[in-house]
C-alpha cells in the first residue's frame, strides 16, 4: 500500500482540475482499490453524483481499469451518474407499499412537477422523483422520502401538498436572497 | 466468572437505575421518528427539565435525589401506532402521541400516577382500552426472544445493554468454552439461519471452525432487501450489541478474528447505531486485540451497501465488500472453505446472530422447547400490507396464520379501513422468493417444513397481507417478478433474460393479450429458470409466479380466457368508462376521440362506445375532470 500513498501528478485528464475533495477521499481509504464502494460514496455525497472525469480520476489513482470503476458505479442503485435536483423524491415501491397504491402517489407527484417521459429530474434541478425499493418503513406504507426525511401514509393529495410547501419555502428563499 | 470492565457498566448503570423513579422511553425506531417521536422527546424533556425531574438536571453525579429516566429506543415494533411512548416500570404504552401531549404525560402519569385513556390503545375489534403494552392483543400473543431488549432499551447505551446480561454470552465463550464446544452447543439447539436458506447455524461453524486456515472471517449479512421486510433494520436499530455479541461467539466458535457487518444503504439509521456499538465496545475492550482479556482479537468494521438486492446473496456481497461489482460465484467452493478474500467465512443474518447469545444462556435444551420438533425457537415477521395492527412481531415456529393475522394483527382491513376477515384473498410471505398463503394455509403451523411442502417458504420474514382487491396476476406474480428482473445481475442467461421474458408473458397477461397458451409457456419457462439460475436470487424468482398458479389459477384463466380481472386492477381489462359524477359535459374528451367512440349531450355525463373504443388514452389526457376510468392516460 506504501507506494500508492502519493497520487499520480496527472492522473487522468486533470491537467486543469486537481479534485482536491477526491484526493482528501482516497488518502482517508489508502488508495485501496477493495474499498471502492465506499470512497464512490464519498465522492457522491460531495458532488451529488459521479462525474465522469471523476470517475476516470479515481480509476487512475487507484490504479484500476476505468470499466472497473463504471462497472460499479452502474451496478450499484445508488450511484448516480447524472445530477441529480435539491430535492430527491424517493417513493418506496416496496410490496407493502405497492399494494396500499404507492405508485398513485407516484403519478401524482409526475403530473405535478411535469416531468415526462423517461427524465426524473425537473428542468430547473429542483426535484428529481424516484422510486425505490423498500425503505423498510413498511408499518407506514406507503411511505415517501424527501432527501432524508421519512413521510408515512401517504396520498397524493398529501404528497402534492409536500411539494406545493417546498415550492412555497424555495420562492420565499429567492425572493429573500433577491 | 467475573469481568472487571463488564462488572463496571453493570454497577453505573444500576446505580443510575436505582435513582430514577419512572423511565420514559419514546420509540426512535426510522417508523416513529418519520412520525415525529423527537419532537415528542424534546417536548417531554423540556417539560421534565423545566419541572427539575429529569436526570440531566442533576449536574452532581453524588447527588441522591430521586429522578425521572427518559431515552430513545429502537423499534417498539408497533410502527403503525407510532410515536410510541412506554412508561416503566408499569409498562404503560401510550400510542400515536403528539408533542402537544407532552405535558399532560408529565402532569398526570409521571407525577400522579395516573393513566390517559385518550392515549391508550384500542382494541379495534372489541373497543376494549388497554393502557398496559403486556395486555395488548397485539403483544400479549408474541414471544419476544429475539427482539426481547428490542423498544425497552436504549441502543446506545452499552451500559444497559450489559445491565441486561449483555456480553455475558460472549464472556463464556471466550473465557471457558472451547469452539467445538460452542459448535456443539448452536447444533444441538436446531437453531436454523433466519435470512431465508433455513440452513443449520451450527453446522455451518463446524465446517468453516474444521478449515485448517489460520485467516478465517466472520459477515453479518444486513443487507436485508426483500421489499416488505424490515426485521433485520429493526434489530440493528434495537439492539445492536447483541448483533455484536452474536457475531463474537460466531468469530470465537470458527476462529476468525475479523468482522464485517454489511448493511443496506437504505437504513441510515441502522448504520448509525451499528457503527456507534462497535465504537463502544472497542473502547471498553470488549472488542479489539484482547477482547474480554481472553488474549483474542477481533475487530469489526461496518460496510454500507449501494442498493443491490442481490448482494444479499453470500457469493455476491462478498464481492460486494472486496469493492466489485456484486454477482454472485457458482457454489461449491462454499464460502466455509473459500470465502471473503479466499478465506473461510462465515456468513450469518442479523437475526440468527441476535439470537445465538441468548441459545448459549439458556441452553440449547430450553432453547429447543420454544418452536416446533423441527423448526426451533422463534421468528420474527414484518406484519405488513391490509391489515390492522403492521409491525414488527416474533412469534414460535408452529403458531398459525389465522393467530397472525386475525389475533396479533387485529383482522383484514379493506379499502375503507373497515375491518373484515371475510376479504383475505393472500398472505404473500417470503418476499420475491417465497411464496402465496392462502385463506386454507390459516390453520398451518407455520414452520420451514410446513412451508416448503405447500411451496413456499419462511425467507427473510416478510408477511404481507392483501385483501380482495388485489389481482395476483398482477400486484404479485407481476410485481414480483418486476422486482427480480430489475435486480438481476445478469451473470447468468436463466435469470437475465428467463426473468424478463416472464415479466413479458405476465404483462400480456395483464394487457389482455394472453391465451391458455401462455399460461403453459409461463409454467414452463419458471421451472426452467428454477433448475438452471445460478444463484439463489435466480433460482427462488420464479416462485411467486409457480405459488399464485398454483392457487390462483382461476384467475390466471379469467384473465386470459373471459378477459376480465376480478379484482378490477388491471386497466386493460376494465372496460373504458366516462364517470358521470364528475363529467360535466365539456366536451373536450368527444372532440378528441379518433374514433368517435364519445357521444353525449353538451353539459351531461358522456358516455364510451365500449366497442369502438381502440383505448388509446386520448380522452384521459384531455379530461381535466379524471372523469376517464379503465383507461390510462
Amino acid at each position: 500500500m506504501e507506494e500508492k500513498t502519493t497520487i499520480p501528478e496527472c492522473a487522468g485528464d486533470c491537467s486543469t482540475r486537481k479534485f482536491e475533495a477526491v484526493c482528501a477521499i482516497l488518502k482517508k481509504y489508502n488508495h485501496n482499490p477493495e474499498n471502492l464502494i465506499p470512497i464512490l460514496q464519498e465522492i457522491q455525497e460531495q458532488y451529488r453524483y459521479l462525474p465522469a472525469e471523476v470517475m476516470t480520476f479515481v480509476a487512475n489513482a487507484l490504479d484500476v481499469n476505468p470499466a472497473r470503476v463504471y462497472g460499479v458505479a452502474t451496478f450499484y442503485a445508488h450511484f448516480a451518474l447524472e445530477p441529480k435536483g435539491k430535492y430527491v423524491i424517493r417513493i418506496c415501491d416496496g410490496t407493502a407499499c405497492h399494494v396500499k397504491g404507492s405508485m398513485e402517489i407516484y403519478n401524482a407527484l409526475k403530473r405535478r412537477l411535469g416531468i415526462k417521459g423517461d427524465s426524473t429530474t425537473t428542468p430547473d434541478m429542483l426535484f428529481t422523483l424516484e422510486t425505490v425499493s423498500c425503505l423498510g418503513a413498511c408499518g407506514l406504507a406507503p411511505a415517501m422520502v424527501i432527501n432524508d426525511d421519512v413521510h408515512g401514509q401517504m396520498n397524493g393529495e398529501r404528497a402534492v401538498a409536500l411539494i406545493d410547501s417546498i415550492l412555497q419555502t424555495e420562492a420565499k428563499g429567492q425572493a429573500n436572497g433577491n | 466468572m467475573e469481568i472487571e470492565v463488564l462488572n463496571q457498566s453493570r454497577l453505573a448503570f444500576a446505580q443510575r437505575k436505582d435513582k430514577s423513579t419512572k423511565r420514559i422511553i419514546i420509540c426512535a425506531g426510522t417508523g416513529c421518528i418519520a412520525n415525529g417521536s423527537m419532537k415528542v422527546y424534546d417536548a417531554i424533556k423540556a417539560i421534565l427539565i423545566e419541572k427539575k425531574l429529569a436526570a440531566d438536571i442533576v449536574l452532581d453525579t453524588h447527588d441522591d435525589r430521586e429522578h425521572v429516566d427518559i431515552a430513545g429506543s429502537g423499534c417498539q415494533g408497533f410502527c403503525q401506532m407510532g410515536p410510541l411512548v412506554t412508561i416503566e416500570p408499569e409498562g404503560i404504552m401510550y400510542v400515536k402521541v403528539h408533542a402537544e401531549d407532552a405535558r399532560e404525560i408529565v402532569e398526570k402519569t409521571i407525577e400522579n400516577n395516573q393513566v390517559i385513556d385518550r392515549l391508550s390503545y384500542r382494541e379495534p375489534g372489541s373497543g376494549i382500552t388497554h393502557p398496559l403494552r403486556k395486555d395488548m392483543d397485539f403483544y400479549r400473543l408474541q414471544h419476544r426472544f429475539a427482539l426481547s431488549l428490542c423498544g425497552l432499551i436504549n441502543p446506545e447505551d452499552i451500559d444497559e445493554y450489559i445491565y441486561n446480561e449483555g456480553y455475558k454470552a460472549a464472556a463464556l465463550c471466550f473465557r471457558e468454552l472451547n469452539p467445538d464446544q460452542i459448535c456443539k452447543l448452536i447444533k444441538d439447539s436446531g437453531l436454523k439461519g433466519r435470512g431465508g436458506g433455513g440452513f443449520l447455524t451450527g453446522l455451518k461453524w463446524e465446517l468453516t471452525l474444521a478449515q485448517k486456515n489460520p485467516k478465517k472471517y466472520i459477515i453479518c449479512n444486513g443487507d436485508e432487501g426483500d421489499p416488505g421486510a424490515f426485521m433485520d433494520r429493526s434489530v440493528m436499530e434495537g439492539n445492536p450489541h447483541a448483533v455484536i455479541e452474536g457475531m463474537m461467539i460466531a468469530a470465537r466458535a470458527i476462529g476468525a478474528d475479523e468482522g464485517v457487518v454489511y448493511v443496506r444503504a437504505e437504513y441510515p439509521l441502522a448504520v448509525k447505531r451499528m457503527r456507534h456499538a462497535v465504537k463502544d465496545a472497542m473502547e471498553k475492550g470488549i472488542l479489539g486485540k484482547n477482547v474480554l482479556g481472553s488474549g483474542q482479537a477481533l475487530t469489526i468494521s461496518i460496510m454500507e451497501g449501494a442498493g443491490a438486492f442481490v448482494c444479499g446473496e453470500e457469493t455476491a456481497l462478498m464481492s460486494s465488500v472486496m469493492g466489485r461489482r456484486g454477482m454472485p460465484t457458482p457454489k461449491p467452493p462454499f464460502p466455509a472453505e473459500k470465502g471473503l478474500r479466499g478465506k473461510p467465512t462465515v456468513i450469518n443474518n442479523v437475526e440468527t446472530l441476535a439470537t445465538v447469545p441468548r441459545i448459549i444462556l439458556l441452553g440449547p435444551d430450553e432453547y429447543k422447547k420454544i418452536g416446533t420438533a423441527k423448526s426451533a425457537g422463534t421468528k420474527t415477521f414484518a406484519l405488513t400490507g391490509h391489515v390492522v395492527n403492521t409491525g414488527l412481531i416474533e412469534v414460535p415456529f408452529g403458531t398459525t396464520l389465522r393467530e397472525i393475522v386475525f389475533h396479533i394483527g387485529g383482522g383484514v382491513c379493506g379499502p375503507d379501513g373497515v375491518v373484515d376477515n371475510s376479504r383475505l384473498k393472500v398472505v404473500q410471505i417470503g418476499g420475491p422468493s417465497g411464496g402465496t398463503l392462502t385463506t386454507e394455509h390459516l390453520d398451518l403451523p407455520l414452520d420451514f417444513d410446513s412451508l416448503k411442502s405447500i411451496g413456499a417458504m419462511v425467507g427473510s420474514g416478510g408477511l404481507v397481507v392483501m385483501n380482495t382487491d388485489t389481482c395476483v396476476v398482477k400486484n404479485v406474480a407481476k410485481y414480483f417478478m418486476q422486482f427480480t428482473q430489475r435486480e438481476s445481475c445478469g451473470k447468468c442467461l436463466p435469470c437475465r433474460e428467463g426473468t424478463r421474458q416472464i415479466l413479458a408473458l405476465l404483462d400480456d397477461i395483464v394487457q389482455g393479450r394472453g391465451t391458455l397458451q401462455t399460461i403453459t409457456d409461463l409454467e414452463e419457462l419458471a421451472d426452467a429458470v428454477r433448475k438452471t439460475a445460478l444463484c439463489g436470487l435466480g433460482k427462488t424468482a420464479p416462485n411467486p409466479v409457480l405459488s399464485t398458479l398454483r392457487y390462483f389459477r382461476d384467475e390466471y384463466i379469467a384473465h386470459v380466457v373471459d378477459k376480465c380481472c376480478p379484482a378490477g386492477q388491471c386497466e386493460a381489462l376494465t372496460p373504458p368508462a366516462i364517470d358521470p359524477t364528475r363529467c360535466i359535459g365539456c366536451g373536450a374528451c368527444l372532440r378528441k376521440c379518433p374514433v368517435g367512440a364519445i357521444s353525449g349531450e353538451k353539459k351531461k355525463p358522456h358516455q364510451i362506445d365500449v366497442n369502438a373504443c381502440i383505448r388509446c388514452g386520448t380522452c384521459a389526457t384531455v379530461c381535466k375532470f379524471q372523469a376517464i376510468t379503465g383507461v390510462n392516460a
